[in-house]
């Protein structure tokens, strides 16, 4: 099997799993109780954590909060922004309209609350401005979250431009950097975030363990109550396999950050000339500012969950925004912000990379795919109208 | 536990009936691009028995849209009209083997396909029909919530 769905998630890496063994099998203790086996848990819970700290460059391990995920980070930033900002009666946010819905749904839910959420237009690019959000703050924003790099399109947000705007208006800020962590550089002190969220299951660690970067003095409110772990922030016995993993995998990740970019790069670029060389597609976001390993395209007159059965099919795993793989009647809501019509957006396809996909990998890819495009709109009455002139070309 | 029944799978991978009919008696549309799904059926009709010959369908749409379009076409194939206007989406799901719940609205469009070739083919041959044929509901992205299996 080939797969390209390393946005989705990735494969748990040895480097990873061999830090997660032994959590599991010898110092398995309970990092709260007070013997030795808790203490050595304890002790590795607390190594991971200056792993975060050490190369997203916190100033302190204790700004590094451990989740269960890059969605309940997420929430757990958003919602304690709006409760800081209340007290002050600030209830404003600022963030963009092609955020992950664990940041749009949040969003939804304080809007129901009373908060008011501007969310910023998508340029033709895929690249927002320093400036847009500049002229979205105001006297009563409490909250700039904008996403480090996006999930589906993969274009990297000018996030250091971002801070510093924020920071000139005094406005906390946020991102989501769970496609962005582990394979692009972090510094969240030279970039000015106040608050950042990931996902170890994006850079070869484990799923189900998030972190949550919050800067020393941000009053975080929990999501979940319950004990004092965390800092009281966070009930639930943490859970250190997964947090080790984590960090073992963060670590790798960030280490190999250049070289890996390196060698994805010019498998990604291949894909992309490639495959827009097939009649009527196009690249979603831009070529360049885009994650190494994101490829996201349209096909024009095809439906993409029939695209991705014929892949599967011939053992590639990919992923679509078309409405019938994203559960809902509209297609994805990143591809319509980015100004791509529904009829287009239904026809979309990522490929994304991870460093262990190889050339013939990408070779294979590009071999089978323009088959499936072809095939399909042979059969697609869409694509009979278009190539009739009884229908528009849109791309 | 695979996404779609084995019947779907190779109904989708191995369309019966794909294709555009150049002569066809009648030809109906139903969906919509915007969407994402639209399916086109061609019916060649035996006047004399007022019998499906020949049907040819092309489908823009995900899998299940196909599958259900390529068995709505061989459920009707050598029928007669009579007959083929009784075919439901019910009857085309359980053929199938089942659907997901959430493309019980593929089937829907199919039996929609079949009733619209038959309308255009009676409107081209003045031939008179009742109100099983009468489609008033524009088939929009809001059908999923008003149809039921």
């Amino acid at each position: 099997m080939i797969y390209m769905d390393n946005a989705a998630t990735t494969a748990v890496s040895k480097t990873a799993l061999d830090a997660m063994l032994p959590c599991l099998t010898e110092d398995y203790g309970n990092p709260s109780s007070l013997y030795t086996l808790g203490q050595k848990a304890k002790e590795r819970l607390e190594d991971a954590r200056e792993t975060f700290a050490k190369y997203l460059n916190a100033a302190r391990p204790e700004e590094i909060l451990f989740t269960s995920g890059g969605s309940e980070a997420d929430n757990q930033a958003i919602l304690s922004a709006a409760i800081l900002g209340e007290r002050k009666g600030k209830r404003h946010i600022v963030s963009t309209k092609f955020e992950h819905h664990a940041v749009l749904h949040t969003l939804k839910k304080l809007e129901r609350q009373g908060y008011e959420v501007t969310l910023l237009d998508i340029p033709p690019d895929g690249v927002i401005t320093a400036e847009q959000v500049r002229e979205a703050i105001r006297p009563d924003t409490c909250l700039v979250t904008v996403m480090f790099a996006n999930n589906e399109i993969g274009t990297i947000q000018p996030i250091p431009e971002i801070g510093k705007v924020c920071h000139e208006a005094g406005v906390l800020f946020h991102t989501d950097a769970v496609q962005a962590a582990g394979h692009l550089p972090i510094d969240v002190q030279a970039m000015d975030i106040d608050m950042l969220s990931l996902s170890a299951h994006k850079f070869h660690g484990p799923k189900g363990v998030g972190v949550l970067y919050a800067k020393r003095g941000i009053f975080l409110s929990n999501v979940i109550e319950g004990g004092a772990q965390e800092r009281g922030k966070r009930g639930g016995t943490e859970n250190v396999p997964g947090i080790c993993g984590a960090a073992a995998a963060f670590r790798e990740a960030c280490e190999h950050m250049e070289a890996n970019a390196e060698y994805l790069k010019p498998l990604r670029d291949q894909l992309i000339t490639g495959l827009t060389k097939i009649p009527h597609s196009i690249l979603n976001g831009d070529p360049v500012r885009r994650l190494p390993g994101n490829v996201n395209l349209c096909f024009e007159g095809i439906e993409g969950e029939s695209l991705l059965l014929l892949l599967d099919g011939k053992g590639i795993a990919a992923s679509s925004g078309s409405a019938c793989t994203s559960g809902s009647l509209d297609p994805s809501h990143v591809l319509l912000a980015l100004g791509r019509p529904h009829e287009v957006a239904h026809g979309s396809l990522r490929l994304t990379l991870s460093e262990n996909n190889t050339q013939a990998d990408v070779d294979y890819v590009l071999e089978v795919l323009p088959g499936i495009v072809s095939y399909l709109r042979e059969m697609s009455p869409v694509w009979d109208e278009l190539e009739h002139g009884q229908r528009r070309h849109l791309i | 536990m695979a996404l779609y029944s084995d019947k779907v799978m190779d109904h989708f991978q191995h369309p019966r009936n794909v294709g555009k009919m150049e002569d066809a008696d009648g030809i109906g549309e139903v969906g919509n691009a915007k969407c994402g799904d639209i399916m086109r059926m061609y019916i060649k009709v035996d006047h004399d028995t007022q019998t499906i010959t020949d049907v040819k369908f092309n489908t823009f749409g995900c899998g299940s849209a196909i599958a259900t379009s390529s068995m709505a076409t061989e459920m009707i194939k050598g029928k007669p009209i009579s007959e083929a206007l009784k075919l439901s989406n019910k009857a085309v799901v359980e053929a199938l083997d089942g659907l997901p719940t959430h493309k019980i609205h593929c089937s829907v469009l199919a039996e929609e396909a079949v009733k619209a070739a038959i309308k255009d083919y009676y409107d081209k041959n003045g031939i008179a029909y009742g109100d099983e044929l009468a489609m008033d509901c524009e088939h929009c992205c809001a059908c999923d919530s008003h149809e039921t299996a």
